[in-house]
């Protein structure tokens, strides 16, 4: 037994480190009252000395402590944007006027971030249900009071407590889902549950099946609660609006892509082999077709989230909305379940991360300069503020999917993964979709380049040096990334291997 | 001995009424108890699959969930609190400023 666990250690630095940088981060904060930079400071140190152990990850896939935890390139991949999200996230938070005003507590939202963080981590690489429970939660009930950070604000508290009623619920309904797992094939182990699937003892009667299509649904339900598809989508826009925005930055890149991470990992292992064979449960499986249903949630997601943002005026709802439709077109990438949908899945992360981290970044210094996050009072922005308004015209391009910026090209390889698995219809429909977010998008653009400023104020608007740096920083990998994608995308191809009993 | 389908049975029922109390109620403190209810109704599904199957790890499982809800118990009441504090009431029909 010490040997397992000296051996699973040996693997599992990255998140030790993590750990180790929550504890340290709430020691020096309680140490050093009122010294909140420090703790972020420390915070992102210890997210740069776990980020600087990721390359020396095994190539092959492992699995540690019992089957519980595997280590395996698709964990890794995800591992990364997830870290680096976090110290975007954290430098970011340097710079918000938001969070200064709550000075007293900030050091606390640090350690948080360094908690979540690690949550998300542990989630990408969970191979029991145990695990995928207990990491869930972790992100979850840490995220609840993150959202609900600026106590003093009405919005703030009233997304936490959205957050906090609909978030339990759907975990209490995907545990029910794992209890029914556990009860029909006798493990809560992902590749355990595969064999005795594969072996077809726990599925034989027709009731045990039903059973086994519910707790599906089920586990469905919570995934897709936590990556906001429709119809489980409701709580997105309002803790979207209502949390810090660097908060709601970090939701919508890094949470979703632990979630998209553990989803996949979940479906891929416990279901997917079984579901191309054709004897035993393997038949039963294919008549309820999965992929149709999932297609069907990716198309309702991208549907809503592109029509509901055309009537939204707050453009950080605006956003949020727009991540639904995200997480619909991600979606399609897991409903063809092929080599080339996951790695045009993981690619797009990387494009995501670049374009939508720059708008919230846009949106969050707009709004301390100018008290208000309306797509109204961007009007004129085009002459006040020129470096802003061209960097936020990008990622807006960006998000929509035009070339020449790096979201056409995660666009491009996503939809041809779809049509490669001969789902044609879907990505038409995802086209369509993407000719509707223009609309939208193009508003902001309007706003800020074709209409007066409302009082004909031409005065420009300064922001600092350090803001204007960090805009164009954002901007040269929006663009060069429709060009030079190769590597990125050499990358997530190498990094589609997930760990399979057997290995 | 009682058959498993008894147990299963009582769990899906009180999973339901609680579910049905999430959807229902306006009070955010009943509210979170309902969701307790959920949970425990899990708590006593993986009880009764782990008793029949012969299998700790569906007991195991259950202390784990037990400690996870009450974090998430402390988290609620304590968002419920900030929220009374600037709004003064806890009934949900008055979480109104964000929406569509």
């Amino acid at each position: 037994m010490p040997d397992i666990i000296f051996q699973s250690t040996k693997h599992f630095w990255p998140e030790i480190t993590l750990a180790l940088t929550f504890i340290a981060a709430m020691i020096f904060e309680f140490a050093t009252k009122k010294r909140t930079t420090g703790t972020g400071i420390l915070v992102l140190l210890g997210l740069a000395a776990a980020l600087v152990q990721l390359p020396s990850a095994p190539s092959e896939p492992v699995s540690i402590f019992g089957g519980m935890y595997a280590i395996d390139p698709f964990s890794t991949f995800f591992k990364y944007v997830i870290i680096v999200t976090g110290m975007v996230v954290v430098l970011f938070s340097f710079q918000s006027q938001e969070l200064k005003k709550e000075s007293g507590h900030t050091g606390e939202y640090y350690c948080f971030i360094a908690a979540v963080t690690f949550g998300m981590v542990l989630m990408t690489g969970s191979s029991n249900l145990v695990m995928i429970y207990l990491s869930i939660e972790l992100v979850s009930i840490t995220s609840y009071i993150l959202a609900g950070f600026s106590k003093s604000l009405r919005r703030s508290s009233e997304a936490a407590l959205k957050y906090v009623i609909f978030g339990a619920l759907s975990s209490g309904i995907m545990l029910y889902g794992m209890s029914l797992i556990f009860g029909l094939t006798g493990t809560l182990d992902l590749s355990g549950i595969r064999t005795a699937l594969a072996s077809g003892h726990a599925v034989t009667t027709g009731w045990s099946f039903a059973a086994l299509m519910a707790a599906i649904v089920l586990m469905l339900a919570g995934f897709g609660y936590k990556v906001s598809v429709v119809p489980f989508h409701f709580w997105t826009p309002d803790v979207y609006e209502g949390a810090p925005i660097t908060i709601t930055a970090f939701l919508a890149v890094a949470s979703k892509a632990a979630v998209f991470a553990v989803m996949i990992r979940f479906f891929y292992v416990a279901f997917f082999d079984n579901m191309l064979a054709s004897t035993g449960v393997y038949s039963s499986f294919r008549n309820v077709d999965w992929s149709m249903i999932l297609a069907v949630l990716s198309v309702l997601t991208m549907t809503l989230g592109n029509f509901v943002a055309i009537w939204q005026d707050n453009l950080k709802r605006m956003l949020a909305y727009s991540s639904i439709a995200h997480a619909g077109y991600m979606l399609m990438g897991v409903v063809v379940m092929s080599n080339f949908g996951l790695s045009a899945i993981m690619l797009y992360f990387v494009m995501y991360f670049f374009m939508n981290l720059g708008a919230f970044y846009v949106v969050m210094v707009i709004a301390d300069k100018i008290g208000s996050e309306n797509i109204d009072d961007y009007r004129g922005f085009g002459k006040r503020a020129p470096i802003i308004s061209v960097g936020l015209s990008i990622f807006l391009i960006s998000l929509t999917g035009l070339p020449p910026t790096a979201g056409f090209v995660g666009k491009l390889f996503l939809f041809s993964s779809v049509m490669a698995s001969q789902f044609i219809w879907l990505a038409i429909v995802g086209v369509l979709n993407s000719v509707v977010s223009l609309y939208y998008y193009a508003r902001v653009l309007k706003n800020m380049y074709l209409r007066e400023a409302p009082d004909g104020d031409e005065s420009p608007i300064v922001f600092s040096k350090v803001t204007s740096a960090v805009v164009i920083l954002f901007i040269i990998p929006n663009i060069l990334l429709c060009f030079f994608y190769q590597p990125v995308l050499t990358f997530a191809q190498r990094s589609i291997a997930i760990l399979l009993p057997g290995l | 001995m009682i058959p498993i389908s008894h147990y299963l049975i009582l769990s899906a029922v009180m999973f339901t009424i609680g579910c049905a109390g999430v959807l229902t109620r306006r009070n955010a403190i009943i509210i979170f108890m309902c969701i307790e209810l959920m949970l425990n109704s899990v708590n006593l599904t993986f009880v009764a699959f782990s008793a029949y199957l012969g299998d700790s790890a569906g007991q195991i499982i259950v202390f784990f969930v037990m400690a996870v809800a009450a974090a998430e118990a402390a988290v609620g009441l304590a968002i419920v609190l900030a929220l009374f504090r600037n709004k003064k009431s806890v009934d949900i029909n008055d979480v109104n400023i964000l929406k569509w």
